[in-house]
């Protein structure tokens, strides 16, 4: 076989290496014992970062990339895909973080934003992107400008799924909307979100966005992670949730199980049960302006 | 005869499969009596007159089909089983990776992850044996390879890396992804070699 013949890098591949991950976990994890923590738990994939979301909130300062170091050690240690963080706009880091191999890129809030006017040009990469979205408006430009998978921000870090909840129903609220709207409103819509038209119709010709869109900001608990489920997410990310519990394997299993059965609630009742104490959540109207992230990267 | 696809849904690519699978069935005449629809739970499988395993991560659907009994319901099912990417990590007697408890369905030895990461993933126009038409456009996403085949299998197709679609009785396994995209020709005949 040539190797001319063969493609890499496409739109197909991106969204279809998203595509996979549907109706499963991504945890964040720090290091590679976590990583074979969140593996043997039954993750699809983890997200490898310098520290979770609550401990960026207790630093302050600048979060930026993890050590490529420890990128290649939690590669090292899982065979499922590994994904890693990069700062809003920081095209560099995502191209160190590409050739460090990891599979999927987050352009995240969670991380200090590099780029205030610009993210990243998601196109001129081979690895897909997931970037996060707090309303349609802001998951189509995602998506014009490479994201191969959204998710919805929430508040990273605070383990209240409140911002997680608003932002899906925002989006599939959207979404449902979109469908009573004939050409020309839907063109006038697509101009007040500051949508790509195309990408509006796109959304209402098939009900949903035109990538796999998870939840994430905020999932503490087993009923969480099924909630966002219920409500229409294709998977969930689990940040400081997991790791910053009593009992993190409990607590990866069980959420695991949850999103499997999100609609059981005799399932989610019996793998909540004795899981000991979830991460200290954190009520969101107490954030300061300047500590809340989902603003960040409009 | 009536057509009732299972579509294993624990993890992973379920709602295209079950897209193509109806895509499949409305252009081999079958009429609005065949059924394509979710495996969760062995009385689901009960149900099936043929299963399909879909893509996703293999680690996660095998502790997944441990967890919900279905690892012996699946293995004494008595259809044919349409496996692609992880699902044909599944179907192998040999995985040479502990986290994985195969079913033991088709006589093969299966790498995960043959290609490398996923920036080695990629698409290409694949001749496939006994297949008509030209060639199947696949795409290969984190694939696995058959890097041995036992005796009884007819390989359909071949890379350098090893096997990568293979027919077993009535069973059919694929590293690629046919459901991605609109060639149901695979669907097709896996749908005949079950008489469907």
């Amino acid at each position: 076989m040539k190797l001319e013949e063969l493609r890499f890098g496409t739109e197909l591949l991106k969204r279809g290496f998203a595509s996979m991950q549907k109706g499963g976990v991504i945890m964040d994890v720090v290091n590679a014992d976590q990583a074979r923590i969140a593996e043997e738990a039954g993750a699809v994939a983890v997200m490898s970062l310098e520290r979770v979301p609550s401990d960026i909130r207790k630093m302050g300062g600048v979060a930026r990339m993890a050590d490529p170091e420890k990128v290649a050690e939690i590669i090292e240690a899982v065979s499922i895909p590994v994904m890693g963080k990069v700062r809003i706009g920081h095209f560099v880091e995502a191209q160190v973080l590409e050739v460090l191999g990891v599979d999927m890129i987050d352009e995240s809030e969670v991380l200090t934003p590099a780029d205030e006017q610009y993210h990243i040009d998601k196109k001129q990469f081979k690895v897909p992107f997931v970037c996060g979205a707090r309303n349609l408006g802001e998951a189509l430009r995602r998506i014009n400008e490479g994201a191969a998978m959204i998710r919805t921000k929430g508040e990273a870090g605070t383990g209240n799924v409140v911002e997680a909840v608003r932002h899906m129903r925002t989006i599939m609220g959207e979404i449902r909307m979109l469908r009573g709207l004939d050409q020309q409103e839907m063109a006038d819509y697509a101009r007040e979100i500051e949508a790509p038209a195309e990408l509006v119709v796109e959304c209402a010709e098939r009900g949903r966005l035109p990538v796999v869109n998870f939840s994430a900001g905020g999932i503490a608990t087993p009923s969480d992670a099924a909630m966002m489920m219920q409500l229409g997410a294709d998977g969930v990310f689990v940040g400081s949730g997991i790791f910053k519990s009593s009992s993190p394997e409990r607590m990866a299993k069980a959420i695991v199980e949850a999103v499997n059965h999100f609609d059981d609630p005799r399932v989610i009742a019996n793998v909540s049960t004795g899981l000991g104490d979830a991460m200290p959540g954190l009520d969101v109207h107490t954030l300061r302006d300047d500590e809340v992230l989902q603003t960040r990267g409009r | 005869m009536d057509a009732k696809i299972g579509v294993l849904a624990l993890q992973g690519n379920v709602s295209e499969h079950i897209d193509a699978f109806l895509l499949a069935l409305e252009r081999t005449g079958h009429d609005a009596t065949s059924e394509v629809f979710e495996v969760r739970s062995p009385a689901d499988l009960a149900d099936c007159t043929a299963l399909s395993i879909p893509g996703g991560e293999s680690t996660t659907i095998s502790r997944l089909i441990d967890k919900n009994d279905l690892h012996e319901p699946i293995r004494q099912f008595n259809g044919g089983i349409f496996a692609t990417c992880a699902g044909m990590v599944l179907m192998a007697t040999e995985v040479a990776d502990p986290r994985i408890h195969p079913l033991g369905l088709i006589d093969m030895t299966v790498d995960r992850n043959a290609f490398g990461r996923q920036c080695e993933s990629f698409e290409i126009d694949l001749p496939l044996n006994g297949l008509d038409g030209g060639p199947f456009h696949a795409v290969f996403i984190r694939a696995p390879v058959i890097s041995r085949a036992g005796p009884s299998l007819t390989v359909m197709a071949r890379l350098q890396k090893g096997i990568v679609a293979v027919e077993h009785g009535k069973h059919m396994a694929l590293s690629f992804h046919p459901e991605l995209g609109n060639d149901t020709r695979l669907h097709e005949r896996f749908l005949r070699a079950n008489s469907l």
